[in-house]
């Protein structure tokens, strides 16, 4: 893979603020001023996804009061490594998208030192990867400990809930990888130009997934 | 073309070469609109033939169908059908008509197809979702038409799938086995696809808006579109889990919705603790908005199409945006209304109570802003003005069925009856669908570049605005005097003596739908052989109507219009003849 850093700026996508609630005819025209589309449609996701784990949540709630059969069991103490994991994530991913979004507008040749912040930068993306694909292992794992502990989906709708938030979270986090795989392949590129577009979309994404998990956790260690 | 002042910008995809590309796989939001458009004709063609099965067997129950027998032997041995096939067929009509008629028609259909074109875009913020989008909801349509086919057919547990009933399986009756499990895969896929179509609204309206097009600019078809985007992505974002949990107590034994101790057919279910009612909650949170998902965006449409014959502005159009995203709002604020029956405290009913009779105050708004908005105009008779004020008509005689069973004392009484039937049927479904005709009639000429027959418009019109009254006007009484609804005959109870009124309702339904094979003749005769359409027969002000007919792949022709006034600009003089100002034309006053 070779060190290929083009111009970021294409198309009239430029990186700027936040484009909610922007309206692209306010006082310029869509030529000048284009929001980047895939951050907007992350955080509409978002939304959904919030709207999808609260929908869970209250289920588990009213699940919970509806019958006494409710069984409490000690979480798997594997979830606790899968945590600081999925945070390491997120501040490895931060780093990469530091280092190469300070070279994004500068040509591959540019300088010895744009070559070094872009190497450095992928090198903390395939971290991020690595770290992703780690996690979603730990709960399969996770998953195996309760299963020889004889705590299955069905066991309990204790154990139910458990799996089905940690499964839905992971479903969720796999889109995240396939994005930032996708990511990847775009940066390594030679023959693209603009290849951080859709990194702050991704960062949004990942760590709003690192903040889907912490609250999924505390739950969980309140509830079950 | 009127005064194009434009801004050159880039395609975001490359125009396609293929067939498949072109027709099938498309990127194209216009094809895509298309293909919504289509597939919620066949649902819409299956759902009525539908209606025609369950009415002649209400009035007439012993009368043999061959065509039954060979769908279901077991669901109708010797072409009549058992009681139990009446809901599953029942299950059916609803499930198809509320998810893929009535959500994709109006919404999905033509959101897609003009809401870009109506800010000014060349697409959609995410034209690769939006093609997902339409192919999830197409796969949706194939898995639940399936249901028809296997061993014991569709489910019988109504569109709304009460549990347990749904959720414990075949030994709760027929259709209740892999039938049920198809139609509840499907709904879930269909949430999916529902779910990106809304996101990919949401971002085109907020990101794609041409140099001009401020929010209050906007056609109140887009404002519709986009209100209804937001209900339908946080409405659908609750039925994915529901489906999901459902699916989970169907297949890998878990007990969400099943109590313990069922016994069914002799065996004791291997549940206990689930909750009933829970299921009911996550689905009535997404079902009433679901109402608003369906009649939201045909309001919109009658918005934008109304003053265009009247050759007036809408009256009050901060107040009718306002009330659009009030009842968005509200919307997610009455789901217990439907569930006034199911034991719930009173006082918690009194709860959902008054919010579902204050939402009646921004609907009453948007119904005297329509109907104040005609006094004073110069209205032109054309066949989308007709099913415009045919529109006001059914919504006001569905909505004041709602100010009723709004409240729990007379629900109680009402809620299972015909009733709501014909309560639902004129609010929800009808005036949805006239909303669907006006902009049928309406968008033609844009959409495939040909006029419709006008006068088979008017007799469609005619024929369906008073058949739709004998159907459900009549099923009003039906329910006063406690003629329950779910019921496959009433032959042989003290409903009795109600037949020749249920008769009356299945002739006045046979002649209604069969009026409708006018509109696909239209739509098919005028397809081919209507006359060229002009960019803008009818003289409106809006975006699409400054493109040709139908528009370029790109909408604009590589140039995008720069908007100047509101979408309102009906009845102002000038030296040029018009009476209308164009969204991208220099204001009258300049």
């Amino acid at each position: 893979m070779g060190i290929q850093i083009q111009e970021a700026i294409h198309s009239g996508q430029t990186p700027g603020p936040p484009s909610l609630g922007a309206g692209a005819g306010r006082s310029t025209g869509m030529a000048e001023f284009r929001p980047e589309r895939s951050e907007t449609g992350v955080w509409i996701g978002i939304f959904a996804i919030v709207m999808s784990f609260a929908a869970f949540t209250s289920a588990m709630i009213v699940r919970q009061g509806a019958s006494p059969d409710w069984r409490h069991f000690e979480l798997p103490r594997l979830l606790y490594v899968n945590t600081l994991n999925l945070l390491a994530s997120s501040v490895t991913l931060g780093l990469g998208r530091k280092q190469l979004t300070s070279v994004a507008g500068l040509l591959a040749s540019a300088t010895e030192r744009a070559q070094q912040s872009y190497s450095e930068g992928m090198n903390w993306m395939y971290c991020t990867l690595a770290l992703g694909a780690l996690f979603i292992v730990g709960q399969v794992l996770a998953w195996r400990t309760l299963a020889t502990q004889g705590l299955f989906l069905s066991t309990n709708p204790s154990s139910s809930f458990f799996y089905v938030f940690t499964a839905m979270h992971a479903a969720h986090l796999l889109g995240g990888i396939g994005g930032l795989a996708y990511m990847i392949r775009k940066l390594s590129k030679a023959d693209r130009t603009g290849q951080t577009t859709g990194m702050r979309a991704l960062c949004v994404y990942w760590h709003f997934m690192d903040g889907l998990w912490i609250y999924l956790f505390v739950l969980l260690m309140a509830r079950t | 073309m009127h005064d194009v002042s434009s801004k050159r910008i880039a395609h975001l995809h490359t125009a396609p070469t293929t067939f498949i590309r072109k027709y099938v796989f498309s990127l194209d939001h216009k094809v895509i609109g298309k293909q919504y458009y289509g597939l919620a004709l066949v649902a819409v063609f299956v759902g009525m033939v539908l209606s025609w099965l369950l009415r002649i067997h209400l009035a007439y129950p012993g009368w043999h169908i061959p065509f039954l027998s060979k769908l279901s032997a077991a669901g109708a041995p010797d072409g009549v059908m058992t009681p139990e096939y009446y809901l599953s067929l029942l299950t059916m009509h609803g499930t198809l008509m509320v998810f893929f008629v009535l959500t994709n028609a109006p919404f999905a259909a033509f959101g897609n197809y003009f809401l870009p074109i109506q800010i000014g875009a060349e697409d959609m913020a995410f034209p690769r979702f939006n093609m997902m989008s339409f192919w999830t909801t197409f796969l949706a349509f194939v898995v639940m038409m399936a249901s028809f086919f296997v061993a014991d057919g569709p489910p019988i547990s109504g569109w709304t799938a009460y549990a347990p009933l749904s959720a414990v399986g075949g030994d709760a009756g027929p259709g209740l086995a892999l039938g049920q499990d198809l139609w509840a895969i499907s709904i879930a896929i269909f949430c999916i696809g529902s779910l990106l179509g809304a996101l990919n609204f949401i971002a085109t309206t907020l990101d794609l808006r041409t140099k001009g097009m401020s929010l209050a600019r906007m056609p109140y078809s887009t404002w519709a579109w986009f209100v209804t985007s937001v209900i339908a992505l946080l409405a659908f974002a609750v039925l994915l889990p529901a489906c999901i949990l459902l699916i989970l107590d169907r297949v890998a034994g878990t007990s969400f919705f099943i109590p313990g101790g069922l016994i069914l057919s002799d065996k004791l279910q291997p549940h206990s603790g689930g909750s009933p009612l829970l299921w009911q909650h996550l689905f009535w949170f997404f079902g009433h908005p679901e109402v608003y998902i369906a009649i939201l965006p045909s309001i919109g449409i009658i918005a934008t199409i109304l003053p265009v014959f009247t050759r007036k502005p809408l009256l009050g159009p901060r107040a009718f945006i306002g009330s659009m995203v009030a009842i968005g709002f509200l919307s997610y604020m009455v789901w217990g209304h439907h569930m006034f029956v199911s034991g719930m405290n009173p006082f918690s009913a009194n709860l959902f109570s008054v919010p579902t009779l204050v939402i009646t105050i921004p609907a009453t708004i948007l119904t005297l802003l329509l109907t104040a908005s005609i006094y004073g105009g110069k209205m032109r008779f054309d066949t989308p003005a007709l099913f415009c004020l045919g529109f006001i008509s059914v919504f006001i005689s569905g909505g004041i069925s709602g100010f009723y069973l709004a409240q729990p004392s007379l629900d109680t009484y009402l809620h299972a009856t015909y009733f709501v039937v014909a309560h639902f049927h004129f609010v929800m479904a009808v005036a949805s669908l006239f909303g669907v005709f006006a902009g049928t009639y309406f968008w033609f000429p844009k959409m495939f570049g040909r006029m419709m027959n006008e006068t088979l418009g008017k007799w469609h019109f005619w024929l369906t605005f008073l058949g739709v009254y004998c159907v459900f006007m009549p099923m009003h009484y039906l329910g006063l005097v406690g003629n329950v609804r779910r019921y496959s005959a009433f032959v042989d109870d003290y409903l009795a003596p109600l037949i020749p009124v249920h008769k009356f309702i299945t002739i006045a339904a046979l002649l209604t739908g069969a009026a409708q094979l006018i509109f696909f003749g239209n739509l098919i005769w005028s397809r081919f052989r209507g006359p060229i359409a002009p960019e803008n027969p009818w003289e409106a002000t809006s975006l699409e109507w400054t493109t040709t007919s139908p528009p370029p792949f790109d909408n604009f022709g590589g140039n995008h219009p720069v908007v100047k006034n509101g979408p309102n600009e009906y009845g102002v003089g000038g030296t040029d003849g018009n009476d209308y100002v164009m969204q991208n034309a220099a204001p009258k006053s300049a």
